[in-house]
């Protein structure tokens, strides 16, 4: 495999964009992205994006994003992995370039949520229609459901949920890209609306539109461009049963477990080699879950790991989620995956301001699918 | 719903119908044509036992358009006495006592309505036993 190198990076203003459309969006980032690498050209393209058929009645994402980016003839590929769908599409451009068929790719992923679909009804396409969803269960609902085995297992108390959405909106708060840049306090979290019990309306991602695109490179590309070599040291990627009630365990995901152990193999690297994390917190369960599934913390702790700041960017242990997360920066869902490495890419050039953490210089991004059903895991570093 | 996808479905959402992989046992509900442990395709059909216990759960406060007149409604994922898990909505309960552990049994329900002019849908709900 040939090195791949991170080149570039652009996105949208996460929000409800209602003046935009997804071409707009898709372009926006992507043009952005790249004129950030200074290439004149790309030899291949992929779209990631969840669910555009249903949210505006626009499939053939990959077809209609080379088009209105002008880059007619070249491949262009529409990748759908749910909520991980950027992740999963960055993955392929990774795979792209490492496997020496192309030397420039975009990986690109847009949501357009906020055209009028029944937004809870198209996320649950994630799950089991049959056997899930017939039966009236949503996203906040399988998730609160992780939620409750969570807290009568492990003792994770409402305090500790509310703890990842007070920090996430901190560090969403110095994000120019974020949908909320307001801080919240625990109180006001654990006193909002109740959506899917213990789940409340400050525990949840918001609905967002935006998009995300990066420029990925062969090192050669990526030397002549003079560019920061931020280097993709693992891309991996594991499934898990469609349903959360075909799991073995209600409260651990999986494919997280194995998506990161592979990438740590494939990086050579340990959790505590990470400086900078971002991960899926679609609601703030998936923090605590992911955090200890990755192996950041042991299983059980990832609640008093977030409770007591172990999480934060001023704490220095191992700050997740410093662009405010799905929680606050927002959460169109197919850009979420590349926005995370986007993420990485900016704390890793040393480029986050008021959000950076000193000295990053190797940072993982973990994008997941569903209830866990997909999980792409990326570990990037600055070389 | 469509009728023939609900036509489908009716042997496991009204009479719990299930396959036991003829090599290792494993059930799978619903069933599948290739057993997930042991990719095997030999099954008995079986039917599952309507007793269990509550995993966990949760209230949807908020659910889709088509649930919204459903709401408060509480979900829970049961694991069934031959250990197979189903997630399902939990009826008559006040969901303020709810408790994770607590013994269920699932009945014949209806589920949801397919508009004005569309099916029933019917199928399995939990209550307290």
């Amino acid at each position: 495999m040939r090195d791949v190198v991170v080149i570039g990076a652009g996105m949208t203003k996460f929000g409800e964009l209602w003046g935009k459309s997804i071409k707009d969006l898709f372009v926006e980032a992507a043009t952005k992205a790249i004129e950030n690498a200074g290439v004149d050209h790309i030899d291949s393209m992929y779209a990631g994006a969840m669910s555009s058929g249903l949210f505006i009645g626009q499939e053939h994402l990959g077809a209609v994003m080379a088009d209105y980016l002008g880059v007619n003839p070249i491949p262009a590929t529409h990748v759908e992995s749910a909520c991980a769908s950027g992740g999963v599409a960055f993955r392929q451009a990774f795979l792209e370039v490492a496997s020496g068929v192309s030397d420039i790719v975009l990986a690109g992923g847009v949501e357009k949520m906020t055209d009028g679909a029944d937004v809870t009804d198209v996320l649950a396409t994630a799950a089991d229609q049959e056997y899930e969803v017939f039966h009236g269960i949503t996203f906040p609902g399988l998730y609160a459901m992780i939620a409750q085995a969570h807290m009568h297992q492990y003792g994770t108390t409402r305090e500790q949920l509310a703890a990842v959405a007070v920090k996430n909106h901190r560090n969403g708060a110095k994000n120019p890209n974020a949908q909320f840049r307001n801080e919240v306090t625990a109180e006001q979290v654990m006193n909002s609306t109740m959506v899917s019990d213990p789940l409340r309306l400050l525990d949840c991602s918001p609905v967002s539109d935006g998009a995300a695109a990066v420029i990925v490179a062969t090192m050669d590309v990526a030397k002549k461009l003079n560019k920061n070599l931020i280097r993709v040291l693992a891309s991996s990627q594991a499934s898990d049963t469609i349903a959360l009630h075909g799991r073995k365990s209600l409260t651990t995901l999986n494919s997280v477990v194995k998506a990161a152990e592979k990438a740590y193999k494939m990086a050579d690297k340990k959790p505590t080699d990470m400086n900078v994390v971002e991960v899926h917190d679609c609601f703030t369960i998936a923090e605590i879950v992911a955090t200890e599934d990755l192996g950041l913390f042991e299983k059980g702790k990832g609640g008093e790991a977030a409770a007591n700041g172990w999480t934060s960017i001023e704490c220095k242990m191992i700050p997740v989620n410093t662009s405010g997360g799905l929680k606050s920066k927002g959460h169109p869902v197919g850009a979420t995956g590349i926005a995370q490495v986007i993420e990485l890419y900016e704390q890793l050039n040393g480029a986050c301001g008021a959000r950076q953490v000193p000295n990053a210089h190797v940072g993982m991004a973990q994008n997941m699918g569903g209830s866990g059903a997909s999980c792409v895991v990326h570990i990037l570093e600055a070389i | 719903m469509i009728t023939a996808r609900y036509h489908r479905e009716i042997p496991q959402r009204y009479r719990l119908e299930a396959s036991k992989c003829l090599k290792c046992g494993h059930i799978n509900f619903p069933p599948r044509l290739l057993c997930p442990e042991c990719k095997t395709n030999k099954f008995e059909t079986i039917k599952l036992s309507d007793e269990g216990k509550l995993l966990t759960f949760t209230v949807v406060r908020v659910s889709s358009d088509r649930f919204s007149k459903e709401t408060p409604f509480a979900v829970g994922i049961v694991e069934l006495n031959d250990s197979v898990k189903v997630t399902t909505q939990i009826a008559d309960v006040d969901v303020d006592e709810l408790k994770i552990g607590q013994r269920v049994k699932l009945i014949f329900r209806k589920i949801q309505d397919d508009g004005k002019a569309g099916i029933h849908c019917y199928g399995y709900k939990a209550i307290a036993i």
